[in-house]
């Protein structure tokens, strides 16, 4: 028999919020990254890398907030493997992107083999005053661990910085036009090295996430998809900050919701259920493209040669 | 002593192969437009690079205002008050007028402020712009007035401007000529490149001829004819194209209200295209580069297909056909874009040849390629239009743009078209080449075959066609014959007015 009415939407939606940040980080980052004009395939190596470090520091440390800031380092630290054979040595992006997975799927399988099976010491909820105790919204928003408003935080900065100030200006001209760009003066191999970067360590922060938070312990291929997921939440999103936010909250909305349809016991195979939000991602996907490639920066994936 | 605002000294730069600039020296005075001329390749690029600090020099010095002059970066080209409108605008599509702006500042006001300087500037000037508008959805001229206003708001007290009317209607180069004069009487001084020698005679006050790299000459461009001006270029005197009184034949091919949307974002739609050609007949298509030009071309070469009744050639229904069918039937085309279109760069010249000759040349045996056959149609390519490259086998991409553009038209030419279609046939080609390609043109025509040229050279357009028509958001103007036709009424129908409006030809 099947209980629609026992899945609890306030639950729902706290759930989703958790589910989603993971992505949300990743998503963020590569927006940034995609913004000056490089595509990263490699969020998924990063992600894994990130949660395995900080997994690791986060045990031996005993203290959750090490383990977020050293799989930011570690993240941003193989982004440079990335961004120094793709902008200096001219490398072709997509396959460095994707060798950059692989790299990371092999080192996170390598350095977590001694942690499996252990549990890691997780993120407090805030419970932030007086907004968490009103009722229902309360419990919804407002009871969450640091680093879900952490990431929001961080969709809000990069919006602020893209639209308003010199830097994003920048940033997104390196995007539209390197040779432009390069032609006024602006260093384009120099920005793209930072936008990697901090998509590096935003992709970190997001892989810990779901090793300290989702799911605190450390299984092999733990990531399981969501940096593949976060590519395309960016296509999804058409570049916008914003619309990062609620692409990753619809895909968290629906992998939670099919987790309650299981649950429920809903007469839908469990597979299905379950592919469910890869289908719904992919059909988005088509919709969007079908559209035509809007907001993609022009320079999207092209190399830069610095030509005098 | 002379008043001396740049004055460069010996100046010379190298690059593998090549020496770009060897020992150049000219003086440019405050206030005066001075124009610098030479062919592809004569190292004009490089030069101004030098002045504007993209590119450093191997050796020579630069004094600007008697200060020791430098530049290490653009930045510091633009705060010592150089500032450069390229030649192929560097704008940001994505942008809108007013970021577009403040990228090309050193210390860009508050956007407030700046949208309010844009509004100023462009009003004294004489260049409306709007500052919050996507410069992606801009025309070209007013493209071109985002970079001058860019630069203006510097106060430069040198403007560089590399090649800045190649893609103007003849009215908006009245309009920045004004422009411009207005600047020089205010006592900025401009470096003008062109290859346009009229405009340098109308605008310019000295010019400095570079030839190989080296300066060859300079002259007073009002006195000089521009044939003079060519010459010395060159270095050599070249003939010009003789236009033959031909007959004409029987109508060859026939658009009929041809409609195509355009594959790109940014494209231009076919809308309604109508017109006949006749055998032994040269229509000249002009207009602003982006209204239409490279869809007409894709829906006249068979990349586009459109309804079969819209393109009749030769009695036969064809428009559904593509590329391989048309050529076969002797229907060929060249598109602009040389490398990566018309030819595959990393590929030879003899590949590059099968690749479009291959039906009417009979260069596949069994459907293998017979490479002997191949190799001797290129050969005659090279030596009927003067190809210069070491062999067959050199890679496409490494041909300079004029041999190159030699090497593609020359293709098509010799598979003794019955139509040929070719879009800017000497865009980038210096002018001997440039004669030449038209001569070649000419001759097909004369051998009774009817050719459509796409050219944003007008000039050109005039000196070979028969007939003339402009393309204007992917609408044609009313077609007229090129002996009745003044500049004034080009500009019109390039601004798109149409038979109705203009009444007087038709």
């Amino acid at each position: 028999m099947m209980d629609l009415l026992g899945i609890n939407p306030v639950l729902l939606i706290a759930s989703l919020m958790v589910s989603a940040t993971p992505i949300l980080l990743a998503a963020i980052g590569e927006t940034v990254v995609e913004k000056s004009g490089v595509l990263n395939l490699g969020v998924e190596g990063m992600m894994i890398v990130g949660a395995v470090v900080g997994f690791i520091t986060a045990v031996n440390t005993a203290n959750p907030a090490i383990g977020f800031v050293t799989a930011a380092i570690a993240g941003a630290l193989l982004s440079t493997i990335f961004a120094t054979l793709v902008l200096y040595l001219k490398s072709n992006q997509v396959a460095t992107g994707l060798g950059l997975t692989l790299v990371g799927l092999g080192i996170s399988a390598l350095l977590g083999k001694p942690y499996e099976g252990i549990k890691s010491p997780t993120l407090q909820s805030l419970d932030i005053p007086i907004l968490s105790d009103i009722p229902i919204i309360g419990h919804m928003l407002f009871s969450h661990d640091a680093m879900v408003y952490v990431s929001i935080l961080i969709v809000g900065l990069v919006w602020y910085t893209l639209k308003y100030t010199r830097v994003g200006l920048v940033l997104r001209a390196v995007g539209e036009n390197h040779d432009a760009a390069h032609a006024l003066g602006y260093k384009v191999i120099h920005i793209r090295f930072l936008a990697i970067m901090f998509g590096g360590a935003c992709s970190g922060l997001g892989g810990a996430y779901i090793s300290l938070v989702r799911v605190p312990q450390w299984t092999e291929g733990m990531t399981a998809g969501a940096g593949w997921i976060a590519l395309a939440i960016v296509v999804f999103a058409s570049w916008k900050p914003w619309r990062t936010l609620i692409g990753a909250y619809l895909f968290g909305g629906i992998t939670v919701l099919q987790l309650n349809l299981q649950a429920a016991g809903v007469a839908i195979p469990v597979e299905y259920l379950s592919m469910s939000p890869f289908l719904i991602t992919i059909a988005v996907l088509v919709i969007i493209s079908a559209r035509g490639n809007q907001g993609a920066p022009a320079s999207l994936g092209r190399p830069f040669h610095a030509s005098n | 002593m002379k008043d001396i605002l740049l004055d460069i000294n010996g100046l010379t730069k190298a690059y593998p192969g090549v020496v770009a600039n060897n020992n150049v020296s000219f003086q440019i005075r405050p206030g005066e437009v001075h124009a610098l001329l030479g062919e592809n390749g004569a190292g004009k690029s490089t030069l101004v690079k030098m002045i504007y600090g993209l590119v450093k020099p191997d050796s020579g010095s630069m004094t600007f205002q008697n200060q020791q002059f430098a530049p290490a970066s653009p930045n510091a080209a633009r705060g010592t008050g150089v500032a450069m409108v390229f030649q192929h605008f560097s704008l940001f599509d994505a942008l809108t007028v007013a970021e577009n702006i403040a990228l090309g500042m050193d210390d860009a006001p508050k956007p407030r402020d700046l949208t309010k300087n844009i509004r100023q500037v462009s009003n004294a000037y004489g260049l409306p712009l709007e500052p919050n508008r996507i410069v992606g959805t801009l025309s070209a001229g007013e493209r071109q007035r985002v970079e001058i206003i860019r630069c203006l708001l510097q106060n430069p007290k040198l403007l560089i401007m590399d090649e800045p009317t190649s893609v103007l209607t003849p009215q908006e180069v009245e309009v920045l000529f004004k422009t411009l004069r207005q600047l020089k009487s205010e006592g900025t001084s401009i470096l003008y490149i062109s290859h346009k020698l009229e405009e340098i005679r109308a605008l310019c006050d000295t010019a400095t001829i570079l030839r190989h790299g080296e300066k060859v000459d300079t002259c007073i461009p009002a006195t000089t004819t521009a044939r003079e001006m060519a010459e010395m270029m060159v270095g050599a005197s070249f003939a010009n194209p003789i236009k033959a009184n031909r007959e004409m034949g029987d109508t060859i091919l026939s658009l009929k209200n041809v409609s195509a949307s355009s594959a790109g974002a940014f494209g231009t739609s076919l809308q309604g295209i109508s017109l006949d050609l006749k055998e032994g007949e040269i229509l000249g298509i002009g207009g602003v580069a982006g209204n239409g030009q490279d869809e007409l071309l894709a829906a006249l070469s068979g990349e586009t297909t459109v309804a079969s009744e819209m393109i009749i050639f030769d009695g036969q229904a064809i428009g559904k056909q593509g590329p391989t069918a048309r050529r076969k039937i002797g229907f060929l085309s060249a598109p602009e874009e040389r490398l990566g279109h018309a030819a595959a760069p990393a590929m030879s010249l003899r590949e590059n040849t099968v690749i479009t000759a291959a039906e009417r040349k009979s260069l596949l045996k069994n459907g293998f390629i017979d490479w002997t056959a191949a190799d001797q149609y290129t050969q005659n390519i090279i030596a009927d239009f003067d190809v210069r490259t070491p062999g067959t086998h050199t890679p496409a991409g490494s041909l300079s743009g004029g041999n190159l553009q030699k090497f593609v038209v020359g293709r098509e030419v010799l598979q003794n078209p019955k139509v040929f279609v070719v879009n800017q046939p000497t865009w980038g080609v210096d002018a001997a080449a440039a004669a030449s390609i038209r001569q070649k043109l000419l001759d097909l025509a004369d051998n009774g075959a009817g050719v459509i040229v796409i050219s944003q050279d007008l000039d050109e357009l005039l000196e070979i066609s028969d007939r003339f028509c402009a393309i204007t958001e992917g609408r044609l103007s009313t077609i007229v014959p090129t002996s009745t036709l003044e500049m004034d009424q080009i500009g019109l129908m390039m601004g798109g007015a149409t038979a109705d409006q203009e009444g007087a030809y038709a």
